[in-house]
């Protein structure tokens, strides 16, 4: 009896029962807390005409752009995209469809997903081309446009640690769009850098509850930077820090 | 003459106050972080999810785990906190960021900004900057004034799809500062050794000159 054990022992169990058409949240972004191994996975199934929804598309050969040279996605919900060729060259000739969304409404649609809040309200895009074909409403004198809340058949997740129940911990910036992606998936799956037993984690620091988990793997990752930016290290004596 | 990139975020960091929590968008605004002056404390929040950033990190801190939105490695300054994506944007789209400091292709009389697509070119997408915009009360843009063939930026009404509706009152050119109020542009400094006229006459848009008009402290 598996009780509330959520650990799977390999990326194919882990993304079984993904097909054709169905619609996958990532957290991520840039390359930043992005689940790149279920990605891998994602492009080793094959499965075809997905719409993706990401904060980014990655690049040529990490990340969702690793799913783009043979043609596996169909649709892409983001706030920015174009960090690689292949992407370009897609959505240039309309071979993939790109919905441009607001970062803010972007989080919030998977939040309000995950939270069974069908739509809400935001100023954000008002008078833009975002808000073409959107409800409006006055509220205290301003304007705000209606933006319906997102569920994925599948949400794919990127955090630091996890316990057996799928309890999640995340690190730094790579947490991002994780937990809100967590909450918004009929199936979620998460990768974690630890897998550690029931208990070791303190509940006060827990960052996604267990509840919202169904599968959980333990891998191993490049973590790759996309800006590389330093100071010297002589600067940073010299400031005593 | 024009101000450089640096000499325009050295001018937007005057405007700084103790206690500020800001965001800066990618160029020039994040230039600004090199000119906060010494005697304040203010905290630099990261739309993806970073409130007090600190300076990049030396060669050994580098960590993948922590980047800023322009998805440069950076540091976190005494005092920070992470979270998710939708905490951040609750804090912008919530008012709770003091000032905002972004770039754009053009600004309008009625403080329309466009800054994220030029229909025909490779669009990339808004990123956050609608929501900064609709969020804070606070914005500065950063620009230049005008094209490098003398075509104004600062408009009657702006061309390219919009950001933002009626949302920016402070521009900060190459040239001057200007301030947008009641449907036009007010001129209140300029840069130094640029004259009134060369304004007047690279501003397409409406502009107000009262009185003397100052040069830029820098």
């Amino acid at each position: 009896m598996a009780g509330f054990d959520k650990v799977v022992s390999s990326y194919e169990e882990a993304m079984a029962g993904l097909t054709d058409n169905m619609t996958i949240i990532a957290g991520g972004f840039g390359l930043c807390g992005i689940p790149e191994n279920l990605i891998a996975e994602i492009k080793r199934k094959g499965t075809k005409d997905l719409t993706l929804v990401s904060n980014n598309c990655g690049v040529d050969d990490f990340g969702l752009g690793v799913l783009l040279p043979n043609r596996q996605i169909k649709k892409i919900v983001a706030s920015y995209v174009g960090e690689n060729a292949e992407f370009e060259r897609q959505m240039m000739a309309g071979e993939l469809e790109v919905e441009l969304t607001p970062q803010g409404t972007l989080a919030e649609k998977m939040r309000a997903g995950g939270a069974g809040i069908p739509a809400f309200f935001t100023a954000t895009g008002v008078g833009t081309p975002v808000a073409e074909g959107k409800e409006e409403r006055t509220f205290n004198g301003r304007d705000y446009i209606l933006e319906e809340a997102i569920v994925g058949d599948f949400a794919i997740v990127k955090a630091w640690k996890a316990d057996r129940y799928g309890n999640l911990v995340f690190r730094k910036t790579a947490r991002n769009f994780n937990p809100l992606a967590a909450t918004a998936g009929k199936i979620t799956v998460v990768e974690v850098e630890e897998i550690v037993e029931v208990g070791e984690l303190d509940p006060d620091q827990i960052h996604t509850p267990g509840i919202y988990v169904n599968r959980v793997i333990q891998g191993t990752f490049e973590k790759r930077i996309e800006q590389r930016t330093t100071r010297p290290s002589d600067m940073h004596e010299a400031k005593g820090e | 003459m024009a101000l450089s990139r640096e000499q325009i975020a050295q001018r937007v960091a005057q405007e700084l106050k103790d206690g500020y929590y800001v965001n800066l968008g990618i160029g020039i605004p994040t230039l600004v972080a090199n000119y906060v002056p010494q005697d304040i404390e203010v905290m630099l929040q990261s739309e993806n999810g970073l409130l007090g950033m600190g300076q990049f990190p030396t060669e050994d801190e580098i960590d993948a785990d922590l980047i800023n939105a322009g998805k440069q490695t950076v540091t976190m300054a005494n005092g920070a906190s992470v979270f998710d994506s939708a905490e951040s944007f609750a804090m912008i789209r919530g008012g709770h960021v003091d000032l905002t400091v972004l770039g754009a292709f053009e600004v309008d009389v009625n403080g329309n900004i466009a800054s994220y697509m030029i229909p025909g070119k490779l669009i990339k997408g808004m990123g956050g900057a609608m929501d900064l915009v609709a969020g804070a009360d606070n914005i500065i843009v950063t620009m230049t004034h005008a094209s490098k063939h003398g075509v104004s930026k600062l408009l009657k009404n702006c061309a390219l799809p919009l950001t933002g509706k009626g949302c920016i009152k402070k521009v900060l050119t190459d040239l001057a500062f200007i301030e947008i109020k009641e449907g036009k542009f007010h001129l209140l400094e300029r840069a130094p050794g640029v004259s009134v006229e060369e304004i007047i006459k690279l501003t397409e848009g409406e502009i107000v000159v009262t009185g003397d008009i100052p040069e830029m402290k820098l």
